[in-house]
């Protein structure tokens, strides 16, 4: 006969559960209940799976369980040279696709020794910076519309809906952007789309504080947060968690600050921590790093020199369209850079940047060839997903949707 | 330079010199120690005073498909008060590939490790927890490693049995 493959049965899981013998339930009727959410939840925030064992409406213990967005692209990366990847790192965390595109190729050029030119970093930072009040846009109107706030997430959108416009200017794509060279950026940020930003930026700050005041007088909003799923200082330290769910548990990490990479270190800006640690504390945290990145904004907008947009480095640079035409040279170079790959040296290097989620780290391997060996990407994601046990446990089945929502995960980045 | 000399300094006083060997290359730091010293390291990192690696923030393996040494595992730790991250790597060479867990030391290593035998079938002893973090439960390869096509294997996920 021949042999059944059990693949989709969850009897481990549920053997795991139900194995658990600490924990005593006093109930008449003594009955728990083990139900699956997810993965098609709309809460969930994509394709998230939580199996979550209850008594009456408490959550005992909560199992999540990844993977029915797994592609497979540190696989894919092996077997494609370093630009051709530069689209897929869009398809990691699809709300801040320039944030991607930008540690990418940061993590590539600190491998291969490739330094972009001044104005190519400025323009990177301004696109991260834009890139990341948009995520965080959606991050708070998705988190308010989860706890029952449905307007915010229309307001939310509206602001969003205009950095896509910026974006679909600057990269000709509002989300699959694939911005950014290794060895520079793609295009150059001209007048009309300065323009596009500083029109937005001077109009975003009172939209800021209208969106405060339509949640923060909703008495509902707050006591659905206040208090939820509280992560203490050291869990967020073992647990691995980065970025806004870290600085909301009292932790001043941001890599910006602790290893500066582009102009990071030249432009002034807060890093905000609360030390609640709970759900409401992670709403403050992202509307507070949203005004940060409206400071840096203008500063990047005022401090931005003129110049070169791509680095002149013809073996490990792809050269302008028009060149590739008209000279043998650049012909020469685009053809080998195309086919061959830029070949970084022999060697490991691990670079990560700060992401709307948190830290989003390319561990890449070379062996001198141009497909990389091994790339590993560290999303943070994945890692802020860990929490979700240690959140859940002892809440109310609804806490665990502002839970959920509070952490801010994208299944895209963490399941790769 | 001050932080890497007393990484140097500490990690040789208490682990011995034999076991373990230094790299720095392409502006990271790196740390080989040799598979049976990997535990005692990692304690020794996260609860020595002077460096407190407290956070694991990536655990991974590399497959090296024809080389003697056919993995090896990478982990990168933090440190909040050196503000440094340090790779630290250990080689497996005989099978069966095992490697003491270090999850019971960062607890961030518990996925990350779950992660790392889905993809290389690479065992951690003493992990809490180690299932399949991506693949479906009951699938038969390790799609990372490098025998394992890009394309896939046809026939390597079958289909839900449709109701009668």
């Amino acid at each position: 006969m021949e042999k059944v493959h059990n693949v989709y049965s969850d009897e481990k899981i549920y053997k795991k559960l139900l194995e658990d013998k600490n924990v005593t339930v006093d109930d008449a009727l003594d009955n728990e209940m083990i139900i699956n959410m997810g993965p098609q939840h709309p809460a969930t925030h994509g394709v998230l799976r939580i199996v979550l064992r209850l008594d009456g409406e408490t959550v005992l213990k909560a199992v999540p369980e990844l993977g029915y967005l797994h592609r497979g692209y540190e696989k894919m990366a092996e077997d494609m040279s370093f630009i051709e990847f530069i689209p897929h790192t869009d398809r990691l965390d699809y709300t801040a696709t320039l944030c991607n595109n930008v540690a990418y190729v940061l993590a590539v050029e600190k491998l291969a020794g490739i330094e972009a030119p001044k104005r190519a970093q400025w323009i990177r930072m301004i696109v991260a910076e834009l890139a990341r009040i948009a995520a965080h846009m959606v991050a708070i109107g998705t988190f308010a519309m989860d706890v029952g706030a449905v307007t915010m997430v229309m307001w939310t959108f509206r602001e969003r809906e205009r950095i896509q416009e910026i974006f679909d200017r600057l990269a000709g794509a509002r989300f699959t952007t694939s911005y950014t060279r290794i060895g520079g950026v793609a295009a150059d940020l001209d007048e009309v789309t300065i323009k596009m930003i500083k029109d937005f930026l001077d109009s975003f700050e009172p939209v800021l504080k209208d969106m405060d005041n339509l949640v923060l007088h909703n008495r509902i909003f707050i006591e659905r947060l206040e208090g939820i799923g509280i992560l203490s200082k050291q869990d967020a330290i073992s647990l691995g968690i980065t970025g806004p769910n870290l600085r909301a548990s009292g932790v001043e990490y941001d890599v910006r600050r602790a290893n500066p990479y582009l102009f990071y270190s030249e432009v002034d800006f807060k890093i905000p921590i609360y030390a609640e640690g709970d759900s409401l504390a992670r709403y403050f945290v992202r509307g507070d790093e949203v005004r940060e990145s409206v400071k840096i904004l203008y500063q990047c907008l005022d401090k931005i020199p003129k110049g070169e947009i791509m680095a002149n480095d013809p073996k490990k640079v792809l050269p302008h369209k028009t060149e590739i035409y008209s000279r043998m040279e650049e012909l020469i170079h685009d053809f080998m850079l195309v086919n061959f790959g830029i070949n970084p040296p022999v060697g490991d290097s691990f670079f990560s940047a700060e992401n709307p989620k948190g830290e989003l780290g390319f561990y890449i391997v070379s062996n001198g060839e141009g497909n990389p060996w091994k790339m590993k990407i560290r999303s943070p994601s994945f890692c802020n997903l860990q929490a979700i046990s240690k959140l859940c446990e002892g809440a109310m089945i609804s806490d665990v949707i502002a839970i959920i929502g509070s952490l801010d995960p994208v299944m895209g980045e963490a399941d790769k | 330079m001050e932080v890497k000399e007393l990484i140097i300094n500490k990690v040789k006083e208490n682990i011995g010199e034999a076991n373990i060997e230094f790299v720095d290359a392409i502006g990271d730091f790196s740390i080989i120690v040799k598979k049976e010293k990997l535990f005692e390291l990692a304690k020794f990192l996260k609860e020595s005073p002077e460096l407190e690696f407290v956070m694991c923030k990536d655990v991974t393996a590399i497959d090296w498909a024809t080389r003697k040494k056919r993995f090896s595992t990478v982990y990168h730790v933090y440190s909040f008060k050196l503000n440094f991250t340090l790779r630290v790597k250990t080689n497996l060479v005989v099978e069966p590939y095992k490697v003491e867990s270090v999850a019971s030391i960062w607890e961030s290593a518990n996925w990350y490790e779950r992660e790392t035998f889905d993809m290389y079938g690479i065992e951690f002893v003493n992990h809490p927890d180690l299932r399949r973090m991506y693949m479906p439960e009951g699938f038969e390869y390790y799609p990372l490693r490098k025998d394992f096509p890009v394309m896939g294997i046809p026939g390597s996920l079958p289909l839900p049995q449709k109701p009668e």
